[in-house]
């Protein structure tokens, strides 16, 4: 029996009441698995444990959950209620999803980002459902006056077989709103789920299918206006001057202003990103008319001088400088800067044994450079917003993944109380980390305030592509040593990058090396960078996996094999007390894939490359076969292992995982962002190249770990890997280790 | 400014805009018909695929003005419940994830089927890789063409 508790501390997971026109609504604690230490309770703000879930059980017996995490499309809608539903012992049929606006009064933590949906809400939405029933079951025996052990339930009826007596659960929802929550509740067993681990297709589908307006750019308001903003064309620029004459005599034109999205002084928060806080906006009655009149502007730019802003750290309780630096950057300069700084002396992160000796006595030494260029995020719904902001309060609806720390920005800005800004979250036409930096949302809110008319602000392609906010360039060297015996006995990476590096230092290898060195350097740019799917592992899995190919080369080793005694070392002997994994169930999806993809079989006329992989929690195999056609590879197919515990929707993690190992071959293979004089080289579909449809592996095959291990995402965890197991299968197929993505314009050579 | 006749979805529809306004933003801010995407603006995406006398056709790029006189499909036109047999198979695969694009990819594979039928792999891929999905649910889609075309023979 899984027990679960209701209070912690003095404070309680579940709160019922009574529904207006008769029900029950239940909140409760979306967050009851970030159970704090108990030495932290002391130091805990109160709303900690506020209850920021709700489930509403109607008199019709119709079951609403309010669903508090934006949804970007890794299908939190539908896989989130299905777990209220399975404690339940509700009909999956009577459960609707309504997604919930902001709200800082009643619910905590509304973020879609870093996969954790799942994994943070499990047993919060576990103990709704289970409180819910409880209550209801309770309800009934003393309506019927029976025992409430005898009582079952079962797709939303209660029954008493003895007394013949059943109930929906509408019926006994008023009469459950008396019974006090119990301290204590019992959880299903996992063998007894029905919801859980049966596939649920999205909740959303049908008005997908049939083009309802559910996303932020579709959005409308009677006397709404368009507004959209230009920005400087190159990094390292701002505005001199605007001539708008001719803009301001055009048809449909109301207004052109130019707006500072954030005032000198004010610190800003870690989502407050942007590289061009001062806009010329054009405000109108159309989006055409809008477009139009931006071409007739007459703007000139100028480079800046370094500057300095403040940014607040997480408790908002300090701040500390963010220094931007001048100049007109381009990729070329970058390169050589990244070569110049990687011979240098970086920080050490982690070291074990004696590196320099293992190196210093190796029999045979391997060494790689790997890069990855700036990448955009092209959600393919542009940035958009809509703000109608008056002297009494603002009204903003559209596409975030932060709204709780933009409403602040937004206040400090307009000059609102919190209370007095009302944001609702729409559906987002893609996330991948961009809708995490909401400038969008505090341009169209002070474009409103100032223009004192509701107003929809869109980004146009060009826009939303050169604005920044990018995956940061990477580059990375690795060494390895060999003894005469082919051992690894020595590790060395160093990982820098412009502005940031991707290093996990206490991830594998990590753990299974004697002897092993971790270091960073970063250097400074004023292009801006943000989380982009799977931050940092989106370029270190696939170096890493391909590095790993390499030194099993060396070593005269099958490329699994050699992974496999690495993780055999982290299980039984672990080197260092940090290992930021789990051995086994690492091993676990690569012996998986070993056995799925038929690794030493199967391969008649296949170049086939591997990989393994963990991050956000979960872990994930691949192994990718090539065929050439001619002098074109061909990703025939791509087998995917993946241990993220209990699987909540089978459907939707398959094509989770589908399209996160599409997105990932895409973006090494084909996709970058470059620089001439701080311009942007790449600012639409025709020049910035996405993975089509006949560039995707022709079949994917997706296999689960059977698991009772508590469930993580899989926002991310799909696309590192697949990286690496497609520059090891180039290998193969071409005879040349790809090092430099995106591998169909750089590979083998770096871009100069 | 100019006064236009606009047949979408088997209606008739009076604008007054541009000439040069493309039939995008007629259908979004005009006509509040916003099942109709804008992903790019220079036909690179597909977001914005409508049928214009059951072709589909990039709308972002497709003036107001010469359109004025043919027939329009609209993704709110395809099906009166969302039964056309390329909205049922796109439910039946589960295929979006965030959905922006799949208005755009329903007209393109409506269009494909309407045109041939029974298309091989290659003349799917062809077809669709006008569609980006960034998502990357180009597995899904294929499956659901391929059910679609069987439940066309059948």
């Amino acid at each position: 029996m899984t027990l679960i508790k209701t209070t912690y501390g003095r404070r309680s997971f579940l709160k019922v009441s009574a529904l207006a026109g008769g029900g029950m609504v239940i909140g409760f604690s979306w967050l009851a698995s970030c159970k704090p230490k108990v030495d932290d309770v002391a130091k805990m703000p109160d709303e900690w444990f506020e209850i920021n879930g709700f489930l509403k059980i109607g008199d019709n017996g119709m079951i609403t959950i309010m669903s508090p995490n934006p949804e970007i499309g890794q299908n939190v809608k539908t896989s989130m209620p299905m777990i209220i539903a399975e404690e339940l012992d509700a009909d999956w049929k009577d459960v609707i999803v309504e997604q919930a606006p902001l709200n800082t009064a009643v619910f905590t933590r509304q973020l879609a980002g870093g996969s954790q949906s799942i994994r943070q809400s499990w047993d919060g939405l576990r103990m709704a459902g289970a409180g819910a029933r409880y209550m209801l079951v309770q309800a009934a025996a003393k309506t019927w006056n029976v025992p409430a052990e005898e009582i079952t339930t079962a797709a939303g009826v209660l029954s008493h077989e003895a007394s013949g007596q059943t109930a929906g659960y509408g019926e006994m929802a008023a009469a459950a709103v008396s019974i006090p929550v119990p301290e204590e509740l019992e959880l299903k067993e996992f063998k007894d789920f029905k919801i859980i681990r049966t596939s649920r297709k999205n909740v959303d589908a049908k008005n997908i299918v049939t083009g309802k307006p559910l996303f932020g750019l579709d959005y409308k308001k009677e006397g709404m206006l368009i507004a959209m903003t230009v920005h400087p064309p190159a990094f390292g620029m701002k505005l001199k001057s605007v001539e708008d004459t001719e803009a301001r005599q055009m048809p449909g034109i109301k207004d052109v202003m130019v707006i500072n999205t954030y005032e000198e002084g004010t610190p800003r928060r870690w989502c407050d990103v942007d590289s061009f806080p001062e806009l010329v906006v054009v405000i109108g009655n159309s989006t055409w008319e809008v477009l139009q009149a931006k071409k007739a502007l007459n703007i000139e730019w100028e480079p800046f001088e370094a500057y300095e802003y403040e940014v607040y750290g997480w408790s908002e309780e300090n701040t500390s400088k963010h220094k931007v630096p001048s100049g007109l950057e381009s990729t070329s300069d970058h390169l050589m800067r990244m070569k110049e700084a990687a011979g240098k002396t970086a920080n050490v992160v982690r070291k074990d044994g004696d590196p320099e000796k293992a190196f210093k006595n190796a029999d045979q030494i391997i060494e790689s450079v790997y890069t990855a260029p700036f990448l955009a995020h092209n959600t393919l719904e542009p940035m958009n917003f809509f703000a109608d902001v008056t002297d009494e309060k603002a009204e903003l609806v559209g596409p975030i993944q932060t709204p709780e720390y933009m409403e602040k920005s937004v206040s400090d800005r307009i000059g609102l109380p919190l209370d007095k800004i009302d944001i609702q979250m729409t559906r987002q036409g893609g996330g991948f980390g961009r809708r995490l930096y909401g400038h969008f949302l505090v341009e169209a809110a002070v474009i409103s305030q100032k223009v004192k008319a509701p107003v929809k602000l869109i980004y146009t392609r060009e826009d939303d592509m050169s604005f920044g906010i990018y995956r940061p360039a990477y580059y990375v060297t690795y060494r390895a040593a060999l003894d005469k015996d082919k051992n690894l006995i020595g590790f060395h990476v160093k990982s820098g990058g412009i502005p940031e590096a991707a290093l996990f230092a206490n991830r594998y290898p990590a753990g299974a090396v004697e002897n092993y060195l971790a270091e960073s350097w970063t250097q400074s740019s004023n292009i801006s960078v943000g989380a982009w799917r799977a931050p940092s592992s989106n370029f270190i899995a696939g170096a890493e996996q391909s590095f790993l190919d390499e030194v099993a080369e060396a070593a005269g080793k099958d490329p699994i094999d050699f992974r496999l005694e690495l993780f055999e070392k982290a299980m039984k002997n672990p080197v260092g007390e940090r290992n930021d994994y789990d051995a086994e169930r690492y091993a676990g999806v690569l012996k998986m894939v070993k056995e799925k993809s038929g690794w030493n079989s199967n391969s008649a006329g296949l170049h086939r490359g591997v990989a393994a992989y963990y991050c956000h929690n979960s872990y994930v195999a691949n192994v990718l076969d090539i065929e050439m056609k001619g002098d074109k590879p061909v990703i025939k197919k791509v087998y995917c292992t993946v241990d993220c515990g209990i699987v909540v929707n089978p459907i939707a993690a398959t094509n989770m995982m589908e399209g996160g190992t599409v997105d990932g071959i895409g973006h090494a293979m084909y996709s970058q962002m470059t620089f001439k004089d701080g311009v942007p080289q790449q600012n639409n579909f025709d020049k910035y190249r996405l993975i089509r449809h006949n560039e995707a592996p022709k079949e994917i095959e997706v296999h689960f770990v059977d698991s009772d291990v508590h469930p993580t995402g899989l926002g991310e965890p799909p696309l590192p890997p697949v990286m690496g197991a497609l520059a090891n299968a180039l290998y193969k197929a071409t005879g040349k280790r790809f090092y430099h993505q995106p591998f169909m314009y750089n590979g083998s050579e770096m871009p100069s | 400014m100019a006064s236009f006749t606009l047949h979408v979805n088997g209606k008739t529809h009076q604008v007054d805009v541009d000439p040069s306004t493309p039939i995008l933003w007629v259908l979004r801010d005009h006509l509040n018909l916003v099942g109709t995407k804008y992903g790019c603006g220079i036909a690179q995406c597909g977001a914005c695929t409508i049928h214009v006398e059951g072709s589909a056709v990039r709308s972002c790029q497709l003036p107001v003005s010469a359109v004025s006189s043919q027939k329009i499909t609209t993704i709110e036109g395809l099906s009166e419940q969302a039964d056309h047999p390329v909205q049922k198979a796109w439910l039946e695969h589960d295929v979006p994830q965030c959905g922006y694009c799949q208005a755009g990819q329903i007209m393109s594979a409506a269009s494909l089927l309407n045109n041939n039928p029974n298309p091989s792999d290659q003349e799917i891929e062809d077809t669709m890789s006008g569609n980006i999905c960034r998502c990357g649910t180009y597995f899904r889609i294929k499956a659901a063409i391929k059910s679609a075309s069987n439940s066309q023979e059948a």
